[in-house]
């Protein structure tokens, strides 16, 4: 049988999407459910003095109307920081407490502070509008770089600071510096980006006045957590009366890690009120209160010799949490970014220092890459601005300080297992024709255009994470995974695993594993997933971590079913257990034609006796009816993929316009399953890293007013934005697992912001401008070189 | 309340509805026809985009009661005696989605582009794509999906 790992299977779970068949959240309706409109704060920063529903709660088809004073009554819990990260002083981190209904204060625009239960979605709506709420408004807390010298925003955290903290060595660090030949300075902005996962975030939810047990159907990327958030820190009910269901979801890129206000307000909302609820957001909902991402200002230094060999580098950096700290907001911009600000290189000596703070703007927690594509921007940047300070090729500086040799140990904790930048960097450079590059500029500049290329090497450390490790780095939950293969006595199989897919194709991918381990045809394998009811616990989707860890889990438990096989298998053919050998689905018996497939043994396990079998069971003694097995995979350590990325822009000095004329990205994701599944996926974090570089932009006024809350005002990048990106990939296989794998969701998203940026810069002879590098911005960066040039002459 | 009557998907329809019901709501909440997605309800995003006399229109800017009479596609419309239409069939094969929620809206748009233009080059097909926004698949094999549906239809 061919091994399905590394073919081109099409989607198995295709056909429904592309029939209308996908069951989203908002697909789902209840009998009887009522709509829930949320009224939310329209400034940034102001104290509540007084709800008043009265009038609202008389209009028709209201069935209630909750407030923040029913949440404190009911002793509902808020949401919560899923890390811990202390300081360099060693204190802890300062958290505000987050209810799902603000009381007292609100901290942003769109902070909720109530909530309308009606019969229909334009009767809430109504009634929403007769809800008034008198607000003292404060000042707002809007720049990140003024954010520690402005007001207090939550009462006993000085400085609105969440917390100072430093890895590395700063002492060595001035060391390295003090034999430096140069020290390269970069202050850059890491721009904010909203997410924005096509589907808005919605939820259903139903109570069972029997049973007592609510329903949540919600757009999660990881419902087994949400229940516990829920659960254990909202109070909302017991676990084993929470059922949490993530169905179809489309899209999250983080901003559904999160469990949110909403989740929480209609779980328990539900019970009282006795009726199921709908709550979808609108599109400006999801732009004002889905999770931001990235939003630093870094100052970085890079100390060099004439030569081009790196001693030390240093990062400062100001990361923004927005209004509060949520899930993956602490550790994104640190043990996510600081470890990974050195990047692939030997880099004897480093710190990172980042200051995070609160804002009145949206939270800001995990985006896609989360932490990696910042610190590889800063690294990427700053190694190109020293090749041209030193007139040093880019791609020659960068293979002068690779580790040639692994396992690496990286200068910041991570303990790299494989890896080939070498080889990496060379076939990018073939096939994005580096060498062609002067050719294609002069033939631009012949058309008045500059043209300018850009190179990055990224690695990333994914496959998100030991237990042991990230617990010891403040994470509040070990990150695990779980899966569990069940046989039917017919011989289909059906894998429960907590990995959730909202587009990245587990259905298939997993299956694929698992038919290779199994012998069964993939056809009859299923995966299930997203349903708290269904399956053990587990911890999700993100990070790159779904086949890393959930699907070795499914590997692991296939090879206990294998295990379990053979010895019913020695059993029946009456041989011993270790002259059974399990191929293709057939425990055989060398030397003989004694057989038994999969599938036969899966229905002996089921049915374990016959008519005519004189009491004897097929089963050796002590061992269980039934072929099930379950196994809890926690990973020996991250996993690192990497890449060099090549990208080619030509720009119209009279415009300003940013043409993306050739993007190669050359990729090592260890053993890929499915190519064509790994490649959308490359092909998306890329779409979404050169969005970063060229036209997303979140931004909020000074009053805390987000000014790009739709999509005519947030420039999502469109089919018209890009080039036919050009793929390659190099191997070296992942050591810390048995398929060899190293995730690959992020890759793109991470590298994707640094090749355009620096390929920008190139074409404006090293100005920098920030991200995104719009048309305006470029124009004038256009203009002063023009200006510079004229001067000079 | 208004009483109107459409052709939906080949399927004659008469409802009474409120005379602000848009399409988009018309097919989701009262037709149960739940593959019409809605993503901003403000024509920016083109999930929502349906066929009605053989033209894409985005369904959630478009009062029902204007289209009393109208014949219109849906994504459930496409398929016929279980064989999905070509441009289906081939988002499959390209993998022309991932999460799947733009998708139907953008295989609607797809097939307008085609009654249009029978052989478009990439370029014509990243421009008449521009409407319809996909986060996930950074569009390259959309774009490989609608060539390879013009060579088949």
């Amino acid at each position: 049988m061919a091994s399905l790992v590394g073919s081109r299977v099409e989607r198995k779970e295709d056909k429904k999407f592309l029939t209308g068949k996908g069951r989203y959240t908002a697909d789902i309706n209840i009998a009887n459910q009522t709509y829930a409109v949320f009224i939310r704060s329209p400034y940034a920063r102001a104290k509540i003095k007084k709800i008043d529903a009265s009038k609202a709660l008389k209009a028709p088809g209201v069935v209630d109307i909750l407030t923040g004073e029913h949440i404190a009554q009911d002793k509902i819990g808020g949401l919560i920081a899923g890390w811990a990260i202390r300081s360099e002083d060693g204190s802890e981190m300062k958290c505000p407490p987050n209810p799902p209904l603000a009381k007292d204060n609100v901290n942003f625009v769109g902070d909720p502070v109530a909530v309308v239960f009606a019969e229909t979605l334009d009767k809430a709506k109504t009634a929403a509008e007769l809800v008034k709420v008198d607000y003292k408004v404060l000042k707002a807390v809007t720049s990140l770089a003024d954010a520690m010298k402005s007001e207090v925003i939550h009462e006993g955290i000085n400085k609105n600071l969440c917390y100072d903290w430093l890895l590395g060595d700063r002492q060595k660090v001035k060391e390295a510096f003090d034999k430096a030949d140069r020290i390269i300075k970069l202050d850059i902005i890491n721009n904010r980006l909203i997410p924005n996962a096509m589907e808005p975030r919605a939820c259903v939810v139903d109570y069972n006045t029997a049973s007592e047990e609510i329903t949540c159907y919600t757009t999660s990327q990881n419902p087994h957590l949400s229940r516990l958030i829920m659960s254990a820190f909202g109070g909302v009910t017991p676990e084993n009366k929470l059922r949490v269901i993530a169905p179809d979801v489309g899209g999250g890129f983080g901003s559904k890690i999160n469990l949110y206000n909403e989740e929480i307000v209609c779980s328990w909302a539900a019970k009282k009120i006795e009726k199921p609820i709908k709550w979808v957001a609108e599109r400006t909902e999801s732009f004002l209160t889905d999770t931001h991402g990235r939003d630093h200002i870094s100052h970085a230094e890079l100390a060099v010799t004439n030569d081009g060999k790196f001693l030390g580098f240093k990062n400062e950096t100001i990361a923004n949490l927005g209004a509060y700290a949520r899930v993956f907001g602490t550790v994104t911009p640190t043990y996510l970014f600081g470890p990974c600000a050195t990047g692939v290189y030997v880099m004897p000596a480093a710190y990172s220092n980042v200051k995070a703070v609160y804002t009145n703007t949206a939270p800001v927690d995990a985006y896609r890459g989360a932490g990696r594509p910042e610190a590889t921007y800063t690294i990427e940047r700053i190694v190109d601005k020293a090749a041209l300070e030193l007139g040093m090729d880019p791609i020659d500086i960068r293979m002068k300080n690779f580790p040639t040799e692994f396992p690496y140990k990286q200068t910041l904790i991570h303990q790299v297992d494989s890896g080939d930048y070498v080889a990496g960097l060379e076939k990018a450079k073939q096939m994005a024709d580096y060498d062609g590059f002067a050719d294609r500029k002069k033939d631009s500049e012949s058309r008045g255009k500059l043209r300018g290329i850009g190179v990055s090497t990224y690695f990333e450390a994914c496959g998100i994470a030991p237990s042991a490790v990230v617990m010891s780095l403040g994470c509040g939950v070990g990150l695990w995974e779980s899966s569990e293969v069940r046989f039917n006595p017919t011989g289909q199989v059906t894998i429960f695993t907590g990995a959730h897919s909202h587009g990245q194709g587990h259905d298939t991918t997993f299956a694929q594993i698992a038919a290779d381990e199994l012998g069964v045809p993939m056809e009859n394998i299923d995966i299930v997933h997203g349903d708290t009811d269904k399956g053990t616990f587990g911890m999700g989707t993100y990070g790159s971590r779904s086949l890393v860890v959930g699907g070795i889990a499914i590997v692991n438990a296939c090879k206990k079913i294998v295990a379990k096989g053979k010895r019913v298998a020695a059993k029946m053919l009456e041989v011993s257990e270790d002259e059974v050998e399990f191929k293709d689905g057939e425990f055989v018996v060398a030397k003989s034609n004694k057989k038994k497939t999969i599938e036969e043994i899966a229905f002996a396990c089921y049915l374990p006796g016959s008519r005519d079998s004189d009491f004897k069971s097929p089963l050796p003694e002590g061992e269980e009816p039934g072929l099930k097995e379950t196994s809890f995979f926690d990973p020996a350590n991250f996993s690192f993929p990497a890449g060099s990325h090549i990208a080619e822009v030509e720009i119209d000095p009279d415009t300003g316009d940013v043409k993306l004329d050739k993007y190669t990205a050359v990729d090592d994701f260890g053993t890929i399953v499915n190519p064509t599944i790994v490649e959308g996926q490359v092909h998306g974090g890329l779409a979404q890293g050169i969005g970063q570089a060229l036209t997303e932009n979140a931004e909020y006024d000074a009053n805390g007013q987000l000014i790009t809350a739709s999509y005519m005002d947030y420039a999502m990048p469109r089919a018209d934005n890009f080039p036919e990106f050009q793929l390659g990939f190099t191997c070296t296989k992942a050591t810390t697992n048995p398929l060899g794998v190293k995730g690959c969701g992020e890759a793109g998203s991470i590298a994707a912001p640094v090749t355009v940026m620096n390929a920008v810069i190139n074409a404006l002879d090293g100005r920098e401008i920030q991200m995104p590098a719009t048309a305006e911005k470029v124009w004038r960066a256009c203009k002063e070189n023009k200006k510079s040039e004229t001067e000079a002459a | 309340m208004k009483k109107i009557s459409l052709q939906v998907n080949g399927k004659k329809i008469v409802k009474q509805i409120p005379e602000h019901t848009t399409l988009s709501v018309l097919l989701r909440d009262i037709l149960n026809l739940t593959g019409t997605h809605i993503g901003c309800d403000t024509s920016q995003c083109g999930a929502c985009v349906v066929r009605v006399e053989g033209k894409s229109i985005k369904s959630c800017t478009a009062f029902a009661v204007d289209l009393d009479g109208s014949k219109i596609t849906t994504i459930e419309g496409l398929a016929s005696k279980g064989q999905m239409h070509p441009m289906q069939e081939a988002f499959k094969k390209m993998h022309g989605l991932q999460c799947g929620f733009c998708t139907p809206g953008m295989v609607m748009s797809a097939i307008d582009l085609l009654k249009n233009k029978k052989n478009p080059s990439d370029q014509e097909i990243r421009d008449w794509l521009e409407g319809n926004i996909c986060r996930c698949t950074g569009y390259q094999n959309i774009v490989a999906a609608v060539k390879e549906a013009a060579s088949k239809m």
